[in-house]
């Protein structure tokens, strides 16, 4: 339904335009002031101020893999992160464990674990998916390179950025 | 061959190479500096009065030097106008398929030229070595002014022609149909200043200003007489119109309707790139910096500042009075950058008028007011001998 927007009956010194632009001007400048003065509270000066010891708990970072308390691996490579993964960042060349080795019974182990940083999405599917707790999303969020090769994060640096997460299950320790 | 040689011989080449050499300064030293520095200023002004930052990293690299970090004064991002040239620089220059090639080249030099070229006839200081600070001391100087500037205006109606797609051409006719609807309330209210001077040399109005106060802010001789006050009226009249139209003619914002980005895209300089973009962005901020200097000339008294001791031709070419000459020209520009100030400062305040708001303004009121106002100044100047 149409209707009339009424026009506002303007005073003699509205009509003369300036007066209602000065005090814009003193409006303006007043903004100007505060900022010149640091009274007004801008956004975080990023490299120099970082937000990291205040991160949340439950902040999703790039993906690791962890290590339990007897420095092996967690990963069983039963790939349900690789088919989990949305854009298909993940993907994981399973090995067999020889049959001397202390955890033979686990039967698997990643030969090689990529995560494609440039698809990954944050989206904590495969940390959720996980029957083994071996994958968590930590709170490193700059992550950066020269090139897509670069950003492709094979085991050694997703352990490096994992680290060890003891405490959690005891299936694969011989002594419980 | 004796013509040739009595053509050598009759030109005054000692004038040539000092008029040469007060161009090269203004432009390269003054000038273009100042333009880049008023681009870094309008980013700067506008953050700081929209609550933000604004570009405060780009240092100068002295990294590259060797040093542990970058170059930051006080502000910080002061290197940008720098970085910002070299990024034009080094930009593609892309010419569109669909543009008529020639005009589409001419109209960022006729965008940038007469800005540059108004300058001439501007006093930016009293001497220095022995020279007056005026690159061309004519007796026409305003009516140059005008006319040059007027030219202006080609540059955008051919890009916005010669662009060959819509958002230009509109930019295009705005922009003519309201240069030239502005520039007669522009000549109309010098005029009014004119009459009291009789003089259209911008030196000798600049000498008036010594002699008599400063135009708009009259007393600064230090004589108080009761006809000065009641010419300031009119004066103060002039000043506003004067100003208005300049806002309008050098395109600024509240009157950028050739560019204005939320309809027009860009207006005129849409399909340019790189260099030729640039040329209009800096033909732009030399037109306001023109104008500013004008404003100055015309009301606010050029180089003088009251009580400040005045150097002569012979003085100057010794060490004080060339310090002399020097604070003269800062003094001007100093004025100049108060206005750039302005302008940035009302831009940054003000909503664009929409185009039959603007035409209103222009035919059915500032020209109106200039005119009376030229004909209450004569009757002032009549009756009080």
């Amino acid at each position: 339904m149409a209707y009339t927007v009424r026009r506002p009956n303007l005073t003699f010194w509205e009509k003369l335009y300036l007066p209602t632009i000065a005090s814009g001007l003193a409006i303006t400048l007043k903004h100007l002031r505060k900022m010149l003065m640091g009274e007004t509270k801008v956004t975080m000066q990023y490299p120099e101020e970082k937000w990291d010891s205040e991160l949340p708990e439950y902040y999703r970072g790039a993906p690791t893999l962890v290590k339990d308390d007897h420095e092996r691996e967690r990963c069983v490579a039963c790939q349900l992160c690789e088919f989990i993964c949305p854009p298909r960042a993940i993907t994981i060349t399973p090995g067999e464990l020889p049959s001397e080795n202390r955890f033979a019974k686990v039967e698997k182990f990643p030969k090689e674990f990529q995560i494609d940083m440039t698809r990954c999405i944050y989206c904590g599917l495969c940390e959720e998916v996980c029957p083994e707790q071996a994958i968590y999303l930590r709170k490193d969020y700059a992550i950066t390179g020269e090139n897509r090769a670069e950003m492709i994060h094979h085991k050694a640096k997703l352990y490096e950025l994992g680290g060890t997460m003891p405490d959690l299950v005891h299936k694969w320790n011989p002594d419980k | 061959m004796n013509v040739l040689l009595d053509f050598i011989a009759s030109v005054p080449w000692g004038l040539m190479t000092a008029a040469i050499a007060k161009t090269l300064f203004l432009i390269f030293l003054v000038v273009l500096p100042l333009v880049s520095y008023t681009v870094y200023a309008e980013r700067r002004v506008s953050a700081l009065i929209q609550d933000r930052v604004g570009p405060n990293r780009t240092g100068f690299p002295t990294s590259l030097l060797g040093f542990q970090k970058d170059l930051q004064l006080f502000l910080g991002g002061l290197g940008q106008p720098v970085a910002d040239a070299m990024k034009f620089m080094l930009k593609e220059e892309f010419t569109p398929g669909h543009v008529n090639k020639v005009y589409f080249w001419l109209a960022p030099i006729l965008a940038m030229v007469p800005a540059l070229s108004t300058l001439a006839v501007v006093p930016f200081g009293n001497f220095m070595l022995g020279q007056k600070m005026v690159v061309a001391d004519v007796n026409v100087g305003i009516l140059y002014v005008f006319a040059v500037a007027s030219i202006g205006v080609y540059g955008i109606v051919i890009a916005g022609w010669s662009s060959n797609s819509k958002y230009p051409f509109l930019g295009g006719i705005r922009a003519s149909s309201q240069m030239i609807s502005y520039e007669l309330s522009l000549g109309l209210s010098a005029v009014p200043v004119l009459m009291l001077i009789g003089n259209l040399n911008l030196s000798e109005v600049i000498q008036y200003q010594i002699n008599n106060g400063w135009l708009l802010v009259p007393f600064t001789n230090g004589v108080f007489t009761l006809k000065k006050l009641v010419l300031w009226g009119p004066i103060a009249i002039s000043f506003i119109v004067f100003t208005i139209s300049m806002f309008a003619e050098t395109n600024r914002l509240p009157f950028d309707l050739p560019e204005s980005e939320t309809e027009l895209v860009a207006g005129y300089h849409t399909e340019y790139s790189a260099m030729k973009f640039a040329l209009f962005f800096l033909g732009e901020y030399a037109a306001m910096i023109v104008g500013s200097s004008l404003i100055v000339v015309l009301f606010l008294g050029g180089w003088h500042l009251p009580l400040l001791p005045m150097n002569t031709i012979e003085s100057s070419e010794t060490l004080p009075g060339a310090i002399l000459g020097l604070i003269h020209i800062s003094v001007f520009f100093a004025k100049v950058a108060a206005l750039l100030f302005l302008f940035i400062w009302i831009r940054w305040t003000l909503p664009r008028f929409r185009f039959d708001q603007l035409m209103k303004l222009g035919w059915l009121y500032l020209f109106e007011i200039a005119l009376a106002n030229i004909f209450l100044t004569a009757a002032i100047l009549a009756l009080w001998k």
